[in-house]
């Protein structure tokens, strides 16, 4: 049993990090050679990436920046959106006078508000910070919906027969009812806000990692640099995912996730 | 009389439409304080329908339910609904989910009934535990605990017991008239099992099937414990195999 344990963690240990990692190195190596078997001047190796961020000054304050708006746009649309999407699950006729406007709203591309974005927050974070909130708001708001409308009837009954008020009903059963299905939603919703960044980094402002990628390109053609914001707009991204993934964990959600 | 219905009636769609079902019809029944009713019949004949009226979760009704006199508008904590063990809430451990109606109560107070009902139910040293973690029957004791634990006169339990095995089931119904014995409260039964109505109850109501009318109220006058091979046990079972048209043998 304990042998079998031990081996098991041995293979969870392969599974997580020996494969993956040797993967990556594997595709690094194949990249390196293939830049220096075509002699290209344009495209960059590995070791050209890694210098040219490794120049960049102010390569600190571009990811501070980056993680500035996406974390204002992110939280105002969980704070915003969390309480939306209980409301619109709860009260069906809320859900079917303001379902048209959202299903027509949502596939609406958040980079189409670009130009609206512009005029109205003018040259400043707001504008990279509104893009990230529409974006990130729909997921918020779609989870929580859908999520009361899953919660079985019997804890809502459950709940009223002990006597609880429409508000206590909200915050001790609805809520954490649905928080399971809020926390898949965040984790979508994160994933969108941190996709759009580097096109909400286009318009207003001269700073963050999508900012790098246009200016690299734009200024001298660094495609060292233009490869390097997009390896580590990934990178960022992965450890954050990851970073929310745990909060899965937590005890009081776990049932959701564990059966 | 504790609970008094009164010329119950109900049905689903209109009168007159192609989807109008008649679901009860006529239903008068007076049950004592403590005692303990089974209401038995076929599925679909309403009972479920018939005790979540009385839980004040159905309220457009003919006829009326009175609890000590006072008609039935709504839920209340002095009568608690128990479901199947699915009714138990996942995100709280056990003792939370039997503190779970004593929001109204002192901490102090709260933490003696929460340890009192968790050694009641037999659920000592899992206090910290969630649902998850324990089996159907740990979880439906700990439905039945935490309706007990805001000390309702009433207790309505709707099949409770009908996912669990047949062995969890036995254990579960003498472990009920354990506490039943104990703590004295009025307990509406609702099964489709004639074995369990006549474990348990002190009256076995017979329904018909739909549209649920009464058809007759069997006394069972055995003591508990109950022999279930006593003659007597096996006349009572017989008597309502035959009132809902059963032969004796599988």
């Amino acid at each position: 049993m304990k042998a079998g344990s031990m081996k098991d963690e041995g293979g969870l240990a392969m599974r997580v990090v020996l494969h993956p990692s040797s993967f990556i190195l594997a595709l690094l190596a194949a990249w390196h050679f293939a830049v220096v078997a075509t002699g290209t001047k344009i495209f960059p190796s590995p070791l050209d990436v890694l210098r040219g961020l490794n120049d960049l000054p102010h390569l600190g304050a571009y990811t501070r920046d980056s993680l500035f708006r996406v974390f204002c746009g992110y939280v105002a649309a969980v704070i915003l959106g969390i309480p939306a999407g209980l409301a619109l699950g709860w009260w069906s006729w809320l859900a079917k006078a303001a379902n048209p406007l959202i299903q027509m709203l949502r596939p609406i591309s958040p980079l189409a508000w670009m130009p609206l974005a512009v005029i109205w927050f003018g040259v400043s974070n707001l504008a990279p910070i509104f893009l990230i909130f529409l974006a990130s708001f729909f997921p918020v708001v779609l989870a929580a919906m859908n999520g009361v409308r899953n919660v079985p009837p019997m804890y809502v009954q459950a709940g009223r027969n002990f006597g609880l008020s429409t508000t206590a009903l909200m915050t001790r059963v609805i809520f954490p009812a649905v928080l399971p299905r809020i926390l898949v939603g965040l984790r979508i919703a994160f994933g969108v806000a941190w996709l759009v960044l580097v096109a909400a980094e286009m318009i207003a402002v001269d700073s963050g990692l999508g900012y790098l990628i246009i200016d690299a390109r734009n200024a001298g053609k660094r495609y060292d640099l233009v490869v390097g914001g997009m390896l580590l707009i990934g990178v960022i991204g992965l450890l954050l995912d990851a970073l929310i993934r745990r909060a899965e964990r937590m005890k009081f959600v776990k049932w959701a996730f564990t059966e | 009389m504790k609970v008094v219905f009164r010329n119950i009636g109900m049905s689903f769609g209109a009168a007159g439409q192609a989807n109008h079902i008649r679901v009860l019809d006529d239903i008068s029944l007076s049950v004592a304080a403590g005692e303990f009713v089974c209401l038995l019949g076929p599925s679909g004949c309403g009972k479920s329908t018939l005790l979540n009226i009385a839980g004040g979760f159905i309220q457009q009704v003919e006829g009326e339910v009175a609890i000590d006199g006072e008609p039935v508008t709504g839920p209340d904590p002095r009568r608690i609904f128990v479901f199947q063990e699915r009714g138990v809430f996942p995100w709280l451990t056990v003792e939370q989910n039997i503190g779970f109606g004593l929001f109204d109560k002192t901490e102090a107070e709260k933490r003696e009934r929460v340890a009192h009902y968790v050694q009641l139910v037999g659920l000592k040293g899992f206090e910290k535990s969630y649902p998850r973690e324990l089996s159907g029957g740990m979880k439906q004791r700990l439905e039945v605990a935490r309706a007990l634990a805001v000390n309702p006169d009433v207790l309505y339990l709707d099949e409770p017991f009908g996912a669990l095995d047949s062995i969890t089931r036995l254990q579960m119904r003498r472990e009920l008239l354990r506490i039943w014995q104990a703590e004295r409260k009025t307990i509406l039964f609702v099964t489709h099992d004639i074995e369990e109505s006549v474990q348990l109850a002190d009256r076995v109501v017979v329904l018909s099937a739909r549209p649920g009318r009464v058809r007759r109220i069997v006394d069972i006058d055995i003591p508990h414990p109950r022999d279930l091979s006593d003659p007597r046990y096996i006349a009572l079972r017989d008597e309502i195999f035959g009132e809902i048209g059963l032969a004796h043998q599988v």
